[in-house]
Formats: structure tokens, sequence, C-alpha cells
């Protein structure tokens, strides 16, 4: 089922929107058409749908229309053309043309947010900070409570409940950013880049903790990321993003095997192989002595290379072998 | 250069027929002005001067010491308080008490609403500070003239023009805490569903109470500072010895009362201080 789905969507940025559509629709770039109508191209003509349960990265450049394209299912960036529709647990509302009211409804109770700069009130306390979706939907402070708890356990801050968020570091946070878009039990997470302000050790930390919570969560999110590995290791399926265009959608495999542009390829030349890769990918005809599955990340088959080659197994059936030098022929390539 | 000087343009006397209209056809609301005000004094000086003096001292140091809980500007104040009584200044303090915390009422009460407002309107603030630097630039004592015209000689002209004179501060200050709410707070707001009321109490007001607070402490150092000017047109308090020391050239009496205005303004600003949040 579609959770939330991107229609023809355009955003401009600027006080004639109408003037710079047809050069957008003309294929006109960012620049060209700033220079000509001195309005900024936010997105075109952008087409996805999300599926419920799935985690979608939208991944490119700084610049690129990725952050301004996930703030228009919330409502936070007003949408020119176009329409997105979210579900709102009974039928597809357009929250481009609903009204404020049913707007609110939906941003308290259906999509929540997290935010690359956390986003919290510096004055209020770690609990009170989780607290303040569910405060706005109305719902008395003997009610929060106890879901702010659960919450707090969820993301491992119980102890830091009574704190000021200024005393957490940036990791733990970020922790508490989760929690509040966690504790409105909204099943459509929209992050922005959230663990982009993170240091390397904590972001990796962050996003294993994000994929053990969402084994048990299953909710629909929408990530937005500029780091392919990053969106590689998180995205179910990867929306990469040029100038304010998608320009390819698909698994990690699809774009790693057969990127869709110049672009693309050189994302995906700069990335982590050993992430993506399975032995689909690194096998050559012929038969090796133990088997192996051919969803096996080449990560994991390394150390068995060391006794000898693998026969590829894919449900019974030998597809091929694995040798070193088909992996290094692969990875070289 | 003669062409010039005999076409005067008549800025005086326009501004005397505004006042002339404005008497005629404000009268009803400036007496009610004129009465909400003077009950706001009457009930202020009630408080502070039927109690025994000592009494309302040390109310006065309980409140400090409660506000900052430490020792050091509670004894501050209990020691001002008490040169104070010692230098016989008592009644006039109360008096001027009453006309900075009856501005401070008036002007916090006015100026905290009118500077949500412009900080949502950009251009009505563009519109208002004109205004308001006029408000802070003008002589003082030109605008005295027409207070008296409107609401006699006493406490409530001397009130008015103190208002005028302060209003703007807390306006600005109140205005630059709001617009300077982090854009982040406001979008984070949005995202969970907040409505503009919602916006106001539990995000902008918190984030701009450290500057809503600096606005009320200029608001009782700039009402502290027009006690003499109010004492012109014949409001109470330790503005009248100055007056009278200015008038009789007695460099005593004139020292004595400054010194005890001064007393007062370091005791107000010690015991209300905003420390910021811990």
């Amino acid at each position: 089922m579609t959770a939330v789905s991107f229609d023809n969507v355009s955003i401009i940025f600027g006080e004639q929107p109408h003037k710079a559509l047809p050069l957008a629709d003309q294929h006109q770039s960012r620049a060209e058409i700033q220079d000509a109508t001195a309005q900024v191209l936010g997105v075109h003509n952008c087409s996805l749908d999300v599926e419920e349960g799935e985690i979608l990265v939208l991944m490119g450049l700084s610049g690129s229309g990725k952050s301004t394209l996930l703030r228009a299912v919330n409502g936070l960036n007003p949408v020119v053309r176009g329409a997105v529709r979210v579900h709102d647990g009974q039928e597809m509302v357009d929250v481009t043309s609903c009204s404020g009211q049913k707007l609110r409804e939906m941003r308290q109770s259906r999509v929540a947010m997290v935010f690359q700069q956390f986003g919290l009130l510096p004055w209020r306390t770690v609990a009170e900070n989780v607290g303040f979706g569910l405060e706005l939907a109305g719902q008395s402070t003997a009610k929060r409570t106890e879901t702010v708890k659960q919450q707090l356990a969820l993301v491992g801050l119980s102890d830091w409940a009574d704190h000021k968020v200024g005393e957490l570091s940036g990791g733990m946070q970020q922790r508490v950013g989760l929690a509040r878009a966690f504790a409105t039990q909204a099943p459509i997470l929209l992050m922005d880049e959230p663990f982009s302000a993170l240091d390397p050790l904590i972001r990796t930390r962050l996003q294993d903790e994000l994929l053990d919570l969402q084994r048990d969560l299953k909710r629909t999110i929408i990530f937005v990321s500029h780091d392919l590995d990053e969106a590689f290791k998180i995205g179910n399926r990867i929306a990469i993003m040029e100038g304010g265009r998608i320009v390819q959608v698909g698994t990690p495999r699809e774009i790693f095997s057969n990127p869709a542009s110049d672009y693309v390829a050189e994302f995906v030349a700069n990335m982590n192989p050993l992430g993506v890769l399975t032995a689909r990918d690194v096998m050559e005809p012929g038969t090796g002595q133990q088997s192996t599955d051919i969803e096996t990340p080449i990560r994991e088959l390394m150390p068995l290379l060391r006794h000898g080659p693998l026969t590829v197994m894919e449900n019974g059936t030998a597809m091929g072998r694995v040798t070193t030098d088909s992996l290094v022929a692969r990875l070289s390539a | 250069m003669d062409w010039l000087t005999e076409n005067k343009i008549p800025v005086g006397d326009v501004a005397e027929a505004a006042f002339d209209w404005a008497q005629d056809h404000g009268e009803t609301l400036f007496d009610a002005m004129a009465f909400a005000m003077e009950a706001l004094i009457d009930g202020i000086l009630w408080v502070l001067q039927t109690p025994p003096p000592l009494a309302v001292v040390l109310v006065f140091v309980a409140a400090t010491f409660a506000l900052h809980r430490r020792w050091q500007p509670a004894l501050l104040v209990l020691l001002g308080f008490l040169f104070i009584l010692n230098q016989g200044y008592w009644e006039e303090t109360t008096e001027s008490l009453t006309l900075v915390l009856s501005a401070c009422v008036v002007c916090m009460g006015i100026g905290v609403p009118i500077g949500i407002a412009v900080a949502h309107r950009p251009r009505l603030y563009a519109w208002m500070r004109p205004i308001l630097d006029l408000m802070q630039t003008l002589p003082t004592f030109v605008y005295l003239i027409p207070a008296i015209v409107f609401f006699g000689i006493g406490m409530v002209p001397g009130l008015i023009a103190t208002v005028i004179f302060v209003v703007p501060a807390p306006i600005r200050l109140t205005h630059l805490g709001i617009s300077s709410t982090p854009k982040a707070l406001i979008e984070a707001a949005d995202a969970f569903g907040a409505t503009p009321s919602q916006k106001l109490w539990k995000v902008e007001l918190p984030s701009a109470l450290p500057q809503i607070m600096a606005g009320l402490n200029q608001t009782i150092m700039l009402s502290l500072s027009m006690v003499v000017i109010a004492a012109l047109v014949g409001a109470d308090g330790l503005g009248v010895p100055v007056v009278r020391a200015l008038n009789r050239v007695d460099t005593g009496l004139g020292f004595e009362a400054g010194l005890i205005i001064v007393v007062v303004a370091i005791m107000l600003d010690r015991a209300l201080r905003w420390e910021g949040r811990k």
C-alpha cells in the first residue's frame, strides 16, 4: 500500500513562481531559470510513490532539492504545481490543498519529522521535549508521561529525562529528536539528514540503532542524505536527485550495478562497494568447494575464500562460483 | 531668503489645533484613562504606605531573596532601605516606587503585546520605528505640556509622560526577542502541528523571555530617570525635593535627594536583574 505519493511535484521559491514553471518545463537548469526570472527552482516534476513500511532515501548533493521535496510531505514547503498525497489511515489526503485544520491533524498524528539541527527547545527538559508533539495534539500531562517514559527507554535516555537538552551531546540530542518523532506514533517519519551533524562514529551507531528500531516499529521512513554509503546502508530504495529533478529510483543494487547517468555513476564510483555487492555480483561460471547463498554480502565472503572457491547457490541450484580473482576483478572494474 | 522666512510652515499651529481637537473630542477617553491610572496609583500607594515601613522593607527583602536564592542582593536591598529610612525619605520613596511600578504595569501591558504584534508584521514595524524614535528623542518637557492640558496636575500626567518616554523600550526588546526566535524551532513546532497561539506561547515567548526581562529592567530604570521630570507636573516622590533644591539653590538637599534616587535605582536593578536560565 502506498503511504506517500508525490505526483508531478514542482516547488519554486520566489514571489512569482508561475513565471518560472514554463522554463522548468523546457528542462532549463536552476541557474538559467534564476537568471531569467529571479525565481529559485526547488524541485521540478518529481513523481514517486513510497510504500508503507519501507525506508526510501532521497539522495543527492546539497542543492539537489532533496530536503525541499521532503518538506512538501508535511507542508513546510508550499507546492506550486502537482500534489503530495499522504495516507491518513482511511484515504489519501492531498496535503497541498487540504484545510489548515486537516494539515495540523496530519502533522500531529500521521507525519513526524526529525531535523538535521535537532530543533529541540533548549529551555525544556529532555522529557518535555519528547512530549512536545503529544502536548501540541492536546494530550494531558498525566497521559503523555507514560508514552514519554517508553520512548526514552527505547532510545536509551531514561536517566536523562529531567536534564535540559543543552547538557546532552549531539548524538544524545538527536536521540531526543528521534524519541520526539516516535512518541506521536505517527506511521510516517520524515528524516532530514538527521545524522549529518554528528561525528562519524556516533553517526554509524545511530544508523544501526535506527535500523534496529525500524525492525520492530515498521514505520514508513523518508530519509534525506547526501552520503551514498548511508543511503545504501539504510534505504530499501533510493531516489537520486540532481538539480531539483529525480534522476534514478531503485534498490541499492539496481543503482550500483546500473547507474542511469554519469552523475549517478560518479556517486557510485566514490562509495564503498563492500556494503552493497553480494555473491551474485562477483560470481563467474563454474563450481567451487563449499557453497554459499547468492545474497551473501562480499564482506562475509572474503574470509571464506581463504579455503578456496565457493559455489553460489540460489534456491538450491548452483548458479556459479566465487574465487578470489573474480572478486578482485569485480571490485577493480 | 525673505520668501523662506515669510512663509513659515505652521508646525506649532497645527500641533495646537490637533491638541485642541483631541481635548474637545476625547474628553471621555481621557477621563476614563485618568480614572484607571489614578485607581492603579492609589492602589499601589495604599499597599506601600499603609503597613509600617519596616514591614514593607522586610517584604521587599524576602521577595529579593526568593527571586535569587542568594543573600547578597537581599542584604543590599535591606541596607538601601535602612539608609532611606535613616535619611527620612520613606514617603517620597514609596511615591516614586508607585510611579515606577505603575509605569511598569502600563508599559509592559502595552509594550509586550505591541512588540509581539509588530514582530509578526515586519511592514508594520517599519512604519512604527520612526514613531518610537520620536517618542524617545522628543524632549520630555514638550509632551508634558499637553499632558497637563489633558490630565491636569499630579501623579497621572507624570505617569503619562513616563509611559510615553519608556514604552518604546519594551516594544523594541519584545520585538527583538520574538523575531529572533530560531527559525528551526518555529519549523519544528509547525512540523508537529502547532496552532499559531501554541507557537506563540510554547515557542516564541519562552525563546524571547530573556529579551522581555531585559525590557522590564529597562522599563524600571527609565521610569526612575523620569521621577524628577514628573515632579515638574506635580507628581509626588523623590523628584519633589530635587526640584525644590534647584529652586532654592540648596546643594545639600539636592545631593541628599539625588543620592536616594541612585540608591533606589541600584536596589531595583540588583533585585530584578535577570540572570538568565540556570
